[in-house]
C-alpha cells in the first residue's frame, strides 16, 4: 500500500509492507510522518475546521482540538452546524466539549 | 501632511511581519494601511489548518496564524488604519489614501513597504465559452462567502483548476453538504500541494480530471451545467471527448496575480516572469527606499515563507531609514534549464547575510539536481527526489561565497540522464 503524508507540504510517499503480521513503513522523512502512516492504516484521522454561527448572525472559525476519525467527520460537522455560540470568545476557548473524542475550540479571538 | 519613517501598504501576513521586523530593528514610527475591516488579510478566510508548520512547528488555521502577528503589532503599539484604501504611491514616497473618517489624505514616508498581496485570475482571463449566468465564482470569493459571511454559494459544484484554494474549497463545500462533481485541471499535473490532493479530494472521493478543461458554461439566470473536455498536448480541447455535468455552481481556481497597480504608480520595475517587482536580496525595488514582500512580489505556496520574506523587507526598510542608501556591487540571477523564475533577481556582492534564492521549475522533474553556477563555477549543487511547478524551491547562497562571484548566477534543475 502507498500513502501520501499530509503532515506538511513535502507530501512524502510512504509505502506500507506487511511482514509476518507486522506493518513496516518506508519513505517517511520525520517522526510525524511515521506516526501519520501508522494511524492512517488503522484509523485515519483528520482535524476538522469549520465555522460556528453566533447569536448576532456572524460566523467564527472553529476547529477540533485534535484529529477525529475520518469516518466521523460528517457527524462532527452536524454537531458544529447545530451550535450557536455567544461572544466574546478567545482563540482556544472550548465551544463544545467531547465531540467524537475531540473538543470544538475557537480559532479566533472575537469581541 | 503627516510623515512616518515607514509606511506599509497592506495589513496581511506580509505587512504584519514586515512591521514587526522593522520595529524590532529599531525603527518604530510605522503606519500600516489596510483596505479591509480588520488586519490579517486573506488568512482571515483561510479557516483550514496547515499554516505555520515551518515557523511554529504546529498546524494552525489561517486566523490563528494571523492572530499571532496581529498581537505582535498591537503589543508594540504599531499604528494602523483599517478600511483605508491606498489610491497611489509616488516615487518620492508620498502615499495617497482614502477612508470614511479622513476622506482623501496624503502621508509621506522615508521608506515604503509594498505588501498588497495578490488577486485571483477570473473567468474573463480564460475566455471560457458559454452564457453568463449567476453561480460562477472565483474559489476565493466562494471561500469568503462560506467562511466569513456564512452563506453557501451553491449545492452542486464543478471546479476548474487544481490550485490550492480550489482544492480547499472542494473539501469545504463537501463538508457543508454540497456535491462536488469534479475538479478539472488543464495541465497533466496539479498545481496544488500534494497533501491537499490527498486530504481535500481523495478523502472525499472527488475525481480530479487532469488534462481537462471546461469548454462551455450553460444556464440562463443561474448555471445549469458545464461541458468539460480532454485537451491535447497544446492544451486545445479534443473533439469527441466532451462530458456534461449538471451543476448550479462553477468555481475558478486558475492562478493568482500579484496586485501591483500601486507599484506601477511609483515607477517600480516589474518582472514579466513573477508579475511582481524586480528586487535586490534585501527586497528593495528599483525605486530607492521602496521595498516589496509577500504575494505582491511572488506568489508563495506557504505563508511561513511570506513571513520570512517580509521580515527581510522590514529589516531592510529599518536599515534604510537609519543608514540611507545601500552600497552595492550587483550580480543578476538568471533562469537556467527548467527554471521559470528566480527571486531575488539582483544580489549585492557586499550583502552581509546568506541569500536564499527562491525559484520554480516549469515542469515535473524527478530525481534531479539543483545547480547554482556563476562564471563556470558551481556554487551549490543538491539532489532532489522531485521538483514540481506547484512547489517553490530554494537555494541558499552562503554569505562568504558572495564576494567571489564574477558575473551572473544561473539556477538550473537537471533531470536524470
Amino acid at each position: 500500500m502507498e500513502l501520501t503524508c499530509v503532515e506538511c507540504p513535502m507530501g512524502c510517499k510512504i509505502t506500507v509492507e506487511e511482514k509476518g503480521g507486522n506493518k513496516e513503513f518506508f519513505g517517511y522523512s520525520c517522526p510525524r510522518g511515521k506516526l501519520y502512516a501508522e494511524n492512517e492504516v488503522v484509523d485515519p484521522k483528520r482535524v476538522v475546521t469549520s465555522t460556528v454561527k453566533t447569536a448576532s448572525g456572524e460566523v467564527i472559525p472553529v476547529k477540533t482540538d485534535k484529529p477525529v476519525s475520518k469516518k466521523d467527520m460528517y457527524k462532527v460537522m452536524q454537531v458544529i452546524n447545530s451550535i450557536t455560540c455567544t461572544l466574546p470568545v478567545k482563540t482556544g476557548d472550548i465551544i463544545k466539549e467531547n465531540v467524537y473524542g475531540a473538543n470544538i475550540i475557537s480559532a479566533k479571538t472575537v469581541k | 501632511m503627516n510623515s512616518y519613517d515607514v509606511i506599509i501598504i497592506g495589513g496581511g501576513p506580509a505587512g504584519l511581519a514586515a512591521a514587526i521586523s522593522c520595529y524590532d530593528n529599531g525603527v518604530k514610527d510605522i503606519l500600516i494601511l489596510e483596505r479591509e475591516k480588520e488586519l490579517g488579510g486573506i488568512l482571515n478566510q483561510c479557516i483550514h489548518n496547515g499554516f505555520g508548520l515551518a515557523r511554529f512547528k504546529e498546524s494552525l488555521t489561517g486566523p490563528e496564524y494571523a492572530e499571532r502577528f496581529i498581537d505582535g503589532v498591537i503589543k508594540r503599539n504599531i499604528k494602523y488604519l483599517t478600511e483605508t484604501t491606498v489610491l497611489s504611491v509616488s516615487s518620492d514616497k508620498k502615499v495617497t489614501a482614502i477612508n470614511s473618517d479622513n476622506g482623501v489624505f496624503t502621508v509621506s514616508g522615508k521608506a515604503i513597504i509594498l505588501s498588497m498581496g495578490c488577486r485571483e485570475r477570473s473567468r474573463g482571463a480564460l475566455n471560457v465559452a458559454g452564457t453568463r449566468p449567476a453561480g460562477v465564482y472565483s474559489a476565493g470569493t466562494a471561500q469568503k462567502y462560506v467562511n466569513i459571511l456564512g452563506y453557501m454559494p451553491g449545492k452542486s459544484v464543478v471546479i476548474l483548476g487544481s490550485g490550492d484554494i480550489g482544492l480547499i474549497m472542494a473539501r469545504r463545500m463537501t463538508l457543508e453538504g454540497a456535491k462536488v462533481h469534479a475538479v478539472c485541471e488543464i495541465m497533466p499535473h496539479s498545481s496544488g500541494l500534494k497533501r491537499n490532493i490527498v486530504q481535500c479530494l481523495d478523502d472525499f472521493d472527488i475525481p480530479l480530471y487532469l488534462n481537462h478543461t471546461i469548454v462551455k458554461i450553460e444556464g440562463d439566470k443561474r448555471v445549469t451545467g458545464v461541458v468539460i473536455a480532454k485537451v491535447d498536448e497544446n492544451r486545445k480541447p479534443i473533439k469527441g471527448t466532451e462530458v456534461h455535468f449538471d451543476c448550479d455552481t462553477v468555481l475558478f481556481s486558475v492562478g493568482l496575480i500579484p496586485e501591483n497597480e500601486l507599484s506601477k504608480t511609483c515607477g517600480v520595475e516589474l518582472s514579466p516572469k513573477t508579475k511582481g517587482a524586480v528586487v535586490y536580496e534585501n527586497r528593495e525595488t528599483s525605486v530607492e527606499g521602496v521595498f516589496a514582500c509577500g504575494n505582491v512580489l511572488q506568489v508563495h505556496d506557504l505563508v511561513d515563507f511570506v513571513s520570512e520574506e517580509a521580515e527581510i523587507a522590514g529589516k531592510s526598510a529599518a536599515l534604510f531609514v537609519k543608514n540611507g542608501k545601500v552600497d552595492r556591487e550587483v550580480v543578476n540571477t538568471i533562469c537556467g534549464d527548467n527554471v521559470s523564475y528566480t527571486l531575488p533577481q539582483r544580489i549585492n556582492k557586499k550583502a552581509t547575510e546568506n541569500v536564499k534564492v527562491f525559484f520554480r521549475v516549469n515542469k515535473v522533474i524527478k530525481n534531479c539536481t539543483v545547480l547554482v553556477e556563476c562564471g563556470g563555477k558551481i556554487i551549490l549543487q543538491k539532489k532532489k527526489k522531485i521538483c514540481v511547478p506547484g512547489e517553490m524551491e530554494t537555494a541558499l547562497i552562503l554569505q562568504d561565497k558572495l564576494s567571489g562571484l564574477s558575473g551572473d548566477i544561473t539556477v538550473s534543475v537537471k533531470g536524470e540522464l
